[in-house]
């Protein structure tokens, strides 16, 4: 098992999302891959420009859609066919107009539920503590500020070299992440 | 604007009255926004709504203590009158939710800019006017302990509950709905916990936000899922919402009663629970911006396009009770006829009179572009279509069980001093919710509006 270094990354401030997405579209020209951008609103096509892929989470919406519909549906079936079947009038046993409501609210139950704790897994949240959070400010990322963090396990990763360059991507401030 | 004026055309509107007042930036949004959770004081107004709100939850909670006490008895109703108060609040609470949600989703996926300042708390709200409304149905079955029963769980009798029941589909719309409210709210307030934990100067609330913010720190790869799941949430609430009104329809269209066995029911009630609720919106969002000078981001613009929704929701409720009462007509089915009948002329003809003044004839006043951008008028008209909505519930559901098929089955009925506090009360504990709710949770979406800031000034480029 490697070393776990004592620097998290290197992490550079911006003012504007203008400034954080151009300095990312540079990073990744450079050939940083291990990076990370940190914005108080989702900044549009900052994860293109990171080259991120799709994310899982309407998969993951989809199957919670399915399997409340389907086992809400065969949940009633089971339970009046099977359970506790009830002849009223000779009416059939599986009224199915009658099951649509609660699989239909099922289904999105299903769904809507998988959506946000699939979002929070996919996220690894809850997660109280980060090495970001070390630099003191990065409270501003929540706020009117923008950051970029080249992290260490890159493998183009230089300390003096990441803090230059960012530097020259007329970066506010350039701080070291403590890896605690 | 006087009479003498050209007609301003629409983009001209739009400018003078934008979505967000000039000249903020992403910090002087968060500032201001979080202040009023961090920094501001507790005012004295503040104590005194809370109390009085506090003081009408404990009525309630002495209404629901008694009637746990000596049972349904001490409310109105009686054979063949079962449904009285606590189903026509039930009505009323849910439809008041509905703005909520159709606010957060369904103007989300509509990209209504002018949706941001006004989902966080109109959210809230839902939340709120849900669990209101859970209290009724919980509490009007005549024995509230056994009520459990509903849910399907493996009871030693074996028995499960008959889903073929709309009291049934009733449990599972509402509860899905509460959940589904609950989640959306909660994501949407997850950037904004980070923030006011990175702004709160106290440890408590630092600890408290952090714990509740679960350590977001707005990474682009979380953003990017976080905007998958919102937008699908909004997706997914949207038909929630449509479905939720109808089921709660069909607890009266299932049945054979004059006057519910319509097919008309479920989208006049949807239309209707969304002309209330933006009604309750308004009531909510007029004082909250005066008493924390949200002015410049719930501006005129907002409270103009709320009430257009209101126009316009309140004439598909007009259509509605048009239709309902020209099909009844056009049947020829005569105990439909005698309903028409009873509405105009029966022992709460007054009612049915009070309703098509609140919520078709003085609505109509919104037309004006002049009333409709008069503050004072607005809060009054959100008070009367309130009041006409829950009128409307009561005139459904009480005109139609006092007049059964047969004269046999006839009966009155009229609320005791329990009803009004049961109602009363709720109204309190929503009012108590929405006060602790904006002292602690920012009560305007700090992240979007950030958002917006950003959407805002390229729009001036």
């Amino acid at each position: 098992m490697e070393q776990r270094s004592h620097i998290y990354g290197v992490l550079a401030e911006f003012a504007t999302p203008e400034q954080l997405l151009e300095a990312v579209k540079k990073v990744r020209e450079a050939g940083y891959r291990h990076i990370d951008a940190f914005t108080p609103f989702p900044v549009e096509g900052l994860y293109e420009a990171m080259g991120l892929k799709r994310n899982n989470v309407p998969l993951i919406t989809l199957l919670g859609g399915l399997a409340g519909g389907i086992g809400g549906f065969g949940f009633q079936y089971w339970v009046n066919t099977l359970a506790y079947p009830m002849n009223i009038g000779g009416r059939p046993l599986n009224s199915w107009p009658a099951f649509i409501p609660v699989t239909f609210e099922l289904t999105v139950l299903g769904a809507s539920l998988c959506a946000v704790f699939g979002m929070l897994a996919l996220n690894r949240l809850p997660h109280p503590h980060h090495p970001v959070f070390n630099v003191h400010r990065f409270k501003h990322a929540s706020s009117d500020r923008f950051f970029l963090c080249i992290e260490s396990n890159d493998a183009k990763f230089h300390v003096e070299e990441c803090a230059r360059f960012l530097h020259d991507l007329h970066a506010h401030h350039v701080t070291e992440v403590a890896n605690d | 604007m006087s009479a003498g004026q050209p007609p301003i055309d629409s983009s001209e509107i739009r400018r003078l009255t934008p979505v967000l007042g000039p000249g903020y930036t992403f910090g002087s949004v968060t500032d201001k926004i979080s202040s009023i959770v961090l920094t501001r004081p507790t005012s004295f107004g503040w104590y005194m709504g809370f109390l009085i709100a506090f003081g009408l939850t404990g009525l309630m909670t002495v209404a629901i203590g008694w009637l746990f006490t000596k049972g349904t008895g001490i409310w109105g109703i009686n054979i063949p009158i079962g449904w009285g108060f606590a189903i026509v609040n039930f009505v009323w609470w849910i439809g008041i939710g509905h703005a909520g949600t159709l606010i957060s989703a369904i103007l989300f996926l509509l990209n209504q800019k002018w949706r941001t300042s006004i989902n966080r708390f109109a959210e809230a709200m839902t939340l709120f006017a849900v669990a209101c409304a859970g209290i009724f149905p919980l509490i009007h079955t005549g024995r509230p302990w056994m009520a459990f029963y509903m849910f399907p769980y493996p009871s030693t009798m074996g028995l499960w509950p008959q889903f073929r029941s709309p009291l049934i589909w009733d449990v599972f719309a509402v509860s899905t709905y509460g959940t589904v409210s609950l989640i959306f709210w909660f994501v949407g307030l997850i950037p904004d916990l980070a923030t006011l934990r990175d702004h709160a100067v106290k440890r408590p609330a630092q600890i408290i936000y952090g714990m509740l913010s679960m350590g977001w720190r707005g990474s682009a790869r979380h953003w990017h899922r976080y905007q998958s799941a919102y937008l699908l949430l909004a997706g997914l609430a949207t038909p929630l919402v449509l479905s939720v009104h109808t089921v709660v329809s069909f607890d009266f269209a299932i049945a054979i009663v004059p006057g519910w066995h319509t097919t008309i029911f479920p989208p006049y009630f949807v239309a209707g629970a969304i002309y209330s609720g933006f009604a309750m919106v308004l009531t909510i969002a007029i004082p909250l911006r005066k008493a924390y000078g949200l002015e410049d981001f719930i501006t005129m613009r907002h409270l103009d396009n709320m009430a257009k929704v209101m126009l316009a929701t309140g004439l598909i409720v007009a259509y509605g009770y048009f239709f309902e009462m020209f099909l009844s007509l056009y049947s020829g089915n005569k105990f439909d006829v005698f309903l028409v009948e009873q509405r105009l002329h029966g022992p709460y003809a007054p009612f049915y009179y009070a309703l098509i003044l609140c919520n078709i004839l003085m609505p109509q006043m919104l037309w004006s572009y002049r009333l409709r951008h008069n503050v004072a008028f607005l809060f009054f008209m959100s008070i009367v279509v309130n009041v006409g909505m829950w009128l409307e519930r009561f005139v459904i559901v009480v005109i139609s069980l006092t007049r059964d098929f047969v004269p046999s089955a006839w009966g009155r009925y009229w609320p005791t001093f329990w009803d009004w506090a049961t109602f009363i009360g709720t109204i309190g504990m929503f009012v108590t919710l929405l006060f602790l709710f904006v002292r602690v949770l920012p009560a305007i979406s700090i992240a979007e509006m950030r958002e917006l800031v950003a959407e805002t000034s390229e729009d001036k480029k």
